[in-house]
């Protein structure tokens, strides 16, 4: 890998777009899934076959602070039936956590595919996004506090709730090509982490990382590691009991947005939208006979909880969940602090490596080797 | 009037090879054990999908059994670790919401242990007397 620092031409927009624009060019890359401004003014991930498109109209845009989804699911799309063309992903840490899940999970394959990762400042809403008109300023905010590692959100918003706790913000893993740097990273310049044959396209120098960038990494992570362990303990204090999670997921609608937006949640035919949980209408009359009563639609609980059994071990955090919930329920935080414990039973990272096995997909003999036997024979 | 002794109710799922068997001797061995119990018969405790076990939580079970063949027994090699696996996540995410994960119990009970499975069933019926009713018991509106 090679460190190298280039000089901001123009803007830092347009110094990426430039080097995105030359990968394309050079044939490093023959098509690029990248965030692109939409004529509406905001971004959503598009696939961009043509450089020129990079930098046309708004052009592409990996530093607008929002993000519609998680762009591994598109990866899925992209990659799963063969294609012919070099792939590159320009993808925030979430996102590329969530393609080293799906790589696992067989729904995206890396081959022909390249990674590029941008240092995520932070994302808003969409809602929240779409109500400030100076989209530039809020980038331009933005990479003023990267500089130390102190990212405020805009005045009068927050960021997502996610984006608060985040405490890997920065792309990381030898699975990634090319990396954009932009905490502790002087103003006026990018940091780029390069495999040589990309540094040599893009004709970098090799240089040293740059000096402020540990010290400010370590402040923005000890700041989000102190925010994600002040919303886990306020959730452990609130939900600690049964009544707790009653009232958690109460106002459920059974919508099933947080499972469809779930980067992680690839099953083709979740069990939840099968004939299991349809069910004869004289059914729901003796349940109600049997309870008293029985909450329409059914099940909401067992959805929640059993999608925690299915996924919470692959859980990257990136909060979709939360942003798709149309009764405002902090799906992502529920899954988040569960996903801390259960993580831990296996000393599992989702999205850490593409070595390490997710913890549904193996076991191993001598683990775990006190469940299943008597407590005190 | 008197007040009725709390009985619990108990769903077990058991595998065909090894811990559904030792029912079956414990049976016809006619060792006696509480009536607690509601047998369902899988072929694996292997395939076992936790929705099941919080189905029956959520449903108001006073508890779950899961009987599997005992580790390096398995009918299918490897099945009972991966039920192994999911027990330690489904019981790992009950202790993080606030409901009782010792309400689960995973046993490895083999096909010739019909006394270990009566004994099995009488330790959980007494522990989960000893716990009380199944908080969500009764409650519909869920």
């Amino acid at each position: 890998m090679i460190d190298a620092l280039v000089d901001v031409q123009e803007s830092t927009l347009q110094t990426i777009q430039g080097l995105l624009r030359t990968l394309m060019e050079k044939g490093v890359v023959d098509a690029l899934l990248v965030p692109l401004r939409l004529p509406a003014g905001n971004v959503a991930p598009a696939l961009v076959t043509d450089p020129a498109v990079l930098a046309t109209g708004g052009g592409a845009d990996p530093l607008a602070p929002m993000m519609p989804i998680n762009a591994a699911r598109a990866a899925s799309n992209l990659t799963m039936t063969g294609h012919q063309e070099k792939l590159g992903l320009v993808l925030r840490a979430c996102e590329i956590r969530a393609l080293v899940e799906l790589v696992k999970f067989q729904q995206v394959s890396l081959d022909n595919v390249f990674i590029i990762g941008v240092d995520c400042l932070g994302t808003y809403q969409a809602t929240d996004y779409q109500s400030i008109s100076d989209k530039s300023q809020l980038v331009d905010e933005l990479l003023a506090g990267a500089v130390t590692g102190e990212l405020e959100p805009h005045e009068g918003i927050e960021f997502r709730d996610a984006c608060q706790m985040c405490e890997q913000p920065l792309p990381e893993g030898d699975h990634v090509a090319l990396t954009i740097g932009l905490v502790g990273v002087e103003a006026g310049k990018v940091y780029l982490k390069a495999s040589e044959d990309w540094a040599e396209a893009l004709e970098l120098t090799a240089g040293d990382t740059p000096p402020g960038r540990a010290s400010a990494v370590e402040k923005l992570i000890a700041a989000r590691t102190q925010a994600r362990d002040a919303a886990f303990a306020e959730f452990r204090g609130r939900v600690n009991s049964m009544d707790g999670l009653l009232q958690q997921f109460s106002t459920c609608i059974r919508c099933h947005n947080c499972m469809i937006n779930c980067p992680i949640c690839y099953c083709r035919e979740c069990i939840f939208r099968t004939p299991t949980f349809e069910h004869e209408s004289q059914l729901y009359y003796q349940w109600a006979a049997r309870k008293g009563a029985v909450r329409m639609l059914p099940d909401t609980l067992l959805f929640h909880l059993t999608r925690l059994n299915h996924m919470v071990t692959s859980c990257v955090g990136c909060g979709m969940c939360t942003e798709a919930c149309p009764v405002d329920i902090p799906v992502g935080t529920v899954f988040r602090t569960v996903g801390q414990k259960v993580q831990a039973i296996f000393d599992y990272h989702p999205g850490r490596s593409l070595e390490e096995a997710a913890p549904v997909q193996e076991f191993r003999e001598d683990e775990l080797t006190a469940l299943g036997k008597r407590h005190h024979a | 009037m008197a007040e009725v002794e709390f009985e619990p109710r108990i769903i077990a799922f058991l595998c065909n090879w090894c811990t559904y068997t030792g029912a079956d001797l414990a049976g016809t061995s006619r060792i006696q054990y509480p009536p607690n119990i509601r047998i369902i018969r899988l072929m694996c405790s292997g395939g076992l999908d936790p929705v099941y076990v919080a189905k029956a939580l959520l449903e108001g079970a006073d508890g779950v059994l899961i009987g599997g063949c005992h580790p390096a027994d398995c009918h299918y090699q490897n099945g009972n670790y991966k039920a192994r696996r999911r027990v330690a996540i489904l019981q790992g995410i009950l202790e993080q919401v606030g409901f009782d994960p010792d309400r689960v119990w995973l046993r490895w009970i083999s096909a010739s242990e019909g006394q270990y499975f009566a004994d099995t069933v009488t330790e959980m019926v007494a522990a989960i007397k000893e716990k009380g009713p199944n908080p969500l018991k009764g409650v519909g509106a869920i």
